[in-house]
């Protein structure tokens, strides 16, 4: 499998107010597999919207290599290239005075292998509001549309940008399941979330990027080393809850299992959540 | 894989699109169709007068009217629905798209054509059936009004493009723009008669071009006797080309150069 995203020394700057240079992007390499939903965590400002508005031809970059579907955003032939990608940008609100329908078919007539309109209606579930105009849309609606009008085009690489903000859980579970659904179909999918249990739940990969740089990069459950970090084990024994940190688990619960008679009372066996590594991590950093 | 879309194909739809949303768009439809009409009948009530042998204010007013129209429905509207689409996010998201940049610029092209036509046909039949305005009588007539109105349409598409960089954002937009316009209206001779404003007023509008889209299509629609009753004693053909064409020339140059997809 080749690579959907590549990048290589990447870096970016900005002028502040007074013309002071500041680094926002500071020499980053990411590879993207095709086909694989990759998840881009970090705090604001850490520098994740400059290197994604990069990869999507929004921004040029200070230096460094770029691969993005076999092509550099900045030199190639932008309509083209942009027939193969989809992008779904932070909260927008355009568009209030047309109807579902009528957008989506409008923005199917840019590509030149969209997807059938009604059919991509019903992969984000918006059926009922089909004839509703942008306006009269709740949150998760509109956002089921932005992403609606990213896929129209049947992309081979997908970008979405804070997808799932302002969702109830309900809305966002059922986003997942659209977002899986589409790895199933093929698309690569690069993502930036606040959620680290969206990201849990989603990402093939994590990256977490904080001042510019990628801290680190590996799937959830091996991010930041959180598959050797000892596990908490806890259980109640003569009425008093114990609790035991260990690097074998398995052997401390064989000894504790031979030591108790039948069921261990109340016994949870668990490693770091992503949050507490990804805010060991974050906090690491300062 | 099949071919993509044109950027003339993406253009047209955009256009067709843009004029749905312009319809469904109280304000728009309100401010830019009705408010001249509505302008034109409080106006024409009040000045009864003839300003010269035959001509009556009415009649120099709907001339003014319908070069203001053009100002209107180019500069104006896209001075401020484009700093509001920059706002809203409809333009980074098409900048997204395959959708050449060119394909927007039709569409607008499209929407400030089909709105400048509505509303100088309202004004036109609005001032043919009420203040006695006729309709150009010769080719040297129909000539004159055409290229008035393209040259000014044309500009004054252009020049709102590149006038859309100048408010900080869409909700403040209609504040800055409007005043531009109707300060210029007092100025230019659509108000007033263009001979009794102060000498100061009448060079300061001679800088803009709403001053010779007015006298450009009083050469039309007022007979030609009124001509020796313009500052110049004549309708001034060739100087209101020239100075709407260098308008034309400036304001695509500083378009292209200044022209922001995103808010800073």
């Amino acid at each position: 499998m080749s690579n959907a995203i590549s990048v290589r020394g990447l870096t970016k700057s900005y002028r502040n107010g007074k013309g002071v240079s500041i680094a926002a992007v500071k020499g980053i390499d990411l590879d993207v597999a095709s086909g694989e939903i990759f998840a881009l965590l970090g705090p604001n400002g850490a520098g994740k919207t400059s290197t994604i508005e990069i990869l999507e031809g929004y921004r040029k970059r200070d230096s460094g290599e770029l691969s993005v579907l076999g092509e550099d955003p900045a030199s190639t032939n932008l309509p083209a290239w942009r027939n193969r990608v989809g992008i779904v940008l932070q909260s927008t609100k355009d568009a209030a005075d047309l109807s579902v329908v009528e957008i989506l078919s409008h923005f199917a007539k840019y590509y030149s292998r969209a997807r059938d309109v009604e059919e991509v209606i019903a992969a984000v579930g918006l059926e009922e509001k089909r004839n509703s105009r942008g306006e009269h849309l709740s949150g998760g609606q509109r956002r089921r549309l932005d992403v609606a009008l990213g896929i129209i085009g049947n992309p081979e690489l997908l970008f979405l940008d804070e997808p799932t903000t302002g969702f109830d859980p309900e809305a966002r579970r059922s986003f997942w399941d659209l977002i899986r659904s589409l790895r199933r179909s093929g698309t690569t999918i690069l993502m930036s979330t606040h959620y680290l249990d969206e990201a849990e739940a989603l990402a093939d990969r994590v990256a977490i990027m904080n001042h510019g740089v990628i801290a680190d990069c590996a799937t959830p459950e091996n991010l930041g080393g959180r598959n050797r970090e000892k596990v908490i084990i806890r259980w109640r024994e003569h009425g008093v809850v114990h609790q035991q940190l260990s690097d074998s688990p398995t052997a401390f619960l064989r000894s504790l299992a031979s030591r108790i008679e039948g069921e261990i009372p109340e016994l949870t066996v668990t490693r770091p959540t992503l949050e507490d590594i990804y805010l060991q991590m974050i906090g690491g950093q300062e | 894989m099949s071919k993509q879309p044109g950027t003339i194909a993406i253009g047209i739809a955009r256009g067709i699109l843009e004029i749905k949303q312009f319809m469904r768009q109280r304000e728009s439809v309100v401010f830019t169709l009705l408010f001249p009409i509505l302008l034109l009948l409080i106006f024409g009530a009040v000045f009864k007068d003839e300003i010269a042998p035959g001509v009556t204010f009415s009649q120099y007013f709907v001339a003014g009217m319908i070069a203001s129209g053009l100002v209107n429905t180019g500069f104006q509207q896209l001075a401020i629905t484009i700093p509001m689409e920059r706002d809203d996010g409809t333009l980074k998201r098409l900048r997204g798209t395959p959708a050449p940049t060119a394909s927007y610029f039709i569409g607008k092209v499209i929407l400030v054509f089909v709105s400048m036509l509505i509303q100088v046909g309202l004004l036109l039949a609005f001032g043919v059936a009420l203040y006695g305005i006729s309709l150009p009588a010769t080719p040297e007539k129909w000539f004159t009004f055409f290229w008035v109105m393209i040259l000014g349409i044309t500009s004054s598409t252009i020049l709102g493009i590149a006038f859309s960089v100048v408010p900080k954002s869409g909700r403040g937009a209609s504040a800055v723009v409007s005043p531009i316009v109707i300060i210029l209206q007092f100025f230019s001779g659509v108000f007033f008669v263009f001979t009794q404003l102060p000498a100061w007023m009448q060079n300061f509008a001679a800088l803009f071009p709403l001053k010779w889209l007015t006298q450009g299509m009083r050469s039309v629609f007022l007979p030609d006797s009124f001509a020796s009753q313009e500052v110049a004693k004549s309708w001034e053909h060739g100087r209101t080309a020239l100075i709407l064409t260098a308008w034309l020339i400036a304001g695509f140059f500083l378009a292209i150069k200044t022209f922001r997809w995103e808010k800073s």
